[in-house]
């Protein structure tokens, strides 16, 4: 049996993927990427293997992706973020055809053709309103752990209007709601509409065609997951694996590698 | 004697200022805004009557300006701040024709005519990259309070380049840079080059014409003034110490002036038809 390895790493968090011939997702990790860009990729990485049960040798490609893919010194290679969220997404629900990546620092509109290979994509990289930090920013705002913030945005029942677009003005903005004696829940269901809004803006630019699939580390938060929905009118497909899809759809070219398919796929990742 | 208040209702800082009617300023003082902005005008206002040793009736009249002008519930009349700001500027020096405010939260560049009306204005105040708010993010990022930054910078031998895109993504540049070993001075004046820079391209906007006149609270640091001098290549005038951080409070006050002059020649006008 061979084996492949994907090591996404994120500004916020490091994802590894190990996959075995048959694509199935063998082991998986994750931790907090902290300033040590190096050591968190090495550690991830260990700890998918660890959690394999698999020998160092028997992974025979190792690929890396996210902003700090040039950092995995043990990969073989790197491809772009938006070619592994397109692929891994595609993997996980075949029927995708637009992809929305929201991760810690930026957001990605994706569109897809059906093997995963992109056709179009946006994203947000010059400014961090519509990111994850927006709602980092809200949770240290409020003091509301981050896992907490969906699950509390789905209570409410008057949601207010966040008028900031910057991540910086937005944490006043939602000490002063606070303030006007608003409730938590109404101040983070603005903030989540606000981050959907600008999120479905990137996705009307490659233009939303079903199926729509959410991933990245946003992907776990309920409150977002159900803000898009809402919006859209539509059911997005979201998995266990949201914030893996990434790390998947690298382990997924490093199995290529492999098995000599990688050529033909070679075209997409100049694309992105 | 006759006065007037100003009341500038920033996003950071609330200033008060009492102007007598010869254009001498009476009592001044600065609060911070916090949420309650109705309470910081109040306790601004009665700390610069206390300045002026004056009792509140003495006040003949309040204009309240500044992005909390409408939560001023004791105010007689509000400006914006662009008018305020163009008054301000006149006031300490006549010969000007153009204003750069930067506030914690907007930067803003406006052009007057001869009656210190503004025919054009830029204004930034939806991305912090453009305001006092990226100086004070950037500090924080490398462990230091904003009270600190105009003695941190002013030790700066060096300007490490900052891209000033967003003040958020900073974050991860300061970083980059401090693990490169960069001196936190360089990284802050980077940072103020940065955003000045961005007030340059307001400026050119507006078409930028001598004299200009600089305000706001981040110019209470000397480096910044010295950085924009030297980004504009021109003299630039700006009112000593800490009232560069009034202008808009002064120029409310002068306003609150014509407005009592008004007044009084509108009775005198009714008075022999009564």
């Amino acid at each position: 049996m061979a084996y492949a390895a994907g090591v996404d790493v994120g500004s916020t968090q490091t994802k590894a993927i190990i996959i075995d011939e048959d694509q199935e997702i063998v082991a998986r990790a994750l931790i907090d990427t902290g300033a040590n860009v190096v050591a968190a990729a090495e550690k991830a990485y260990v700890n998918s293997l660890e959690n394999s049960g698999l020998r160092e040798e028997e992974i025979e490609y190792i690929v890396g992706t996210g902003y700090g893919r040039y950092r995995v010194t043990f990969g073989n290679t790197q491809v772009t973020e938006i070619s592994c969220h397109g692929r891994g997404a595609v993997r996980v629900f075949p029927e995708t055809k637009t992809v929305l990546d929201m991760g810690g620092q930026d957001t990605k509109a994706i569109r897809v053709g059906p093997e995963g290979e992109i056709l179009d994509f946006c994203m947000n990289d010059k400014c961090a309103a519509g990111t994850g930090r927006f709602l980092g920013a809200a949770s240290s705002a409020l003091d509301i752990p981050i896992g907490e913030l969906g699950p509390t945005a789905l209570r409410a029942e008057n949601p207010v209007r966040i008028s900031t677009t910057c991540t910086v003005f937005a944490e006043s903005e939602v000490l002063s709601w606070l303030g006007k004696g608003k409730a938590i829940d109404d101040i983070l269901l603005g903030v989540h509409q606000s981050i959907g809004s600008r999120s479905i803006g990137l996705l009307r630019r490659v233009g939303i065609e079903e199926q729509l699939s959410f991933t990245g580390g946003v992907a776990r938060n309920v409150g977002m997951v159900h803000v898009i929905n809402e919006t859209l009118g539509l059911e997005v497909n979201v998995s266990e694996d949201s914030h893996y899809m990434g790390a998947i759809g690298a382990a997924l070219f490093a199995l290529d590698y492999i098995m000599g398919s990688r050529v033909p796929l070679k075209a997409q990742e100049e694309l992105a | 004697m006759t006065y007037s208040a100003g009341l500038d209702v920033g996003s950071t800082y609330t200033k008060a200022i009492i102007l007598d009617d010869h254009d001498q300023i009476a009592g001044k003082a600065m609060v911070s805004t916090g949420f309650k902005l109705d309470q910081a005008a109040q306790s601004a206002f009665e700390q610069a009557l206390e300045d002026a040793r004056l009792s509140r009736d003495e006040v003949s009249y309040v204009v309240s300006t500044g992005y909390g002008r409408y939560q001023v519930s004791f105010r007689d009349v509000n400006v914006t701040d662009l008018t305020a700001a163009a008054r301000g500027s006149r006031f300490f020096f006549p010969g000007t024709r153009t204003v750069l405010d930067i506030g914690g939260q907007t930067m803003k560049a406006m052009r007057l005519d001869d009656q210190a009306r503004v025919t054009s204005f830029r204004l930034n105040d939806k991305c912090a990259a453009g305001t006092g708010a990226f100086l004070e993010k950037t500090a924080r990022y490398m462990g230091f309070d904003t009270q600190e930054i105009g003695n941190l910078v002013q030790t700066s031998k060096d300007s490490v380049p900052i891209s000033g895109v967003c003040a958020v993504f900073a974050e991860s540049e300061v970083i980059n840079h401090l693990s490169h070993g960069s001196a936190p001075a360089d990284i802050m004046y980077g940072a103020m080059v940065s955003l000045v820079d961005r007030s340059a391209q307001l400026m050119k906007r507006v078409r930028m014409e001598p004299e200009v006149t600089l305000a706001g609270g981040i110019l209470r640091f000397p480096t910044m003034a010295d950085v924009i001098r030297e980004k504009l290549d021109m003299a630039v005038n700006m009112p000593s110490d800490d009232l560069v951080q009034f202008l808009g409070a002064v120029g409310a006050a002068v306003l609150g002036h014509l407005r009592i002059k008004k007044l009084a020649q509108e009775a005198a006008e009714l008075e022999p038809s009564a």
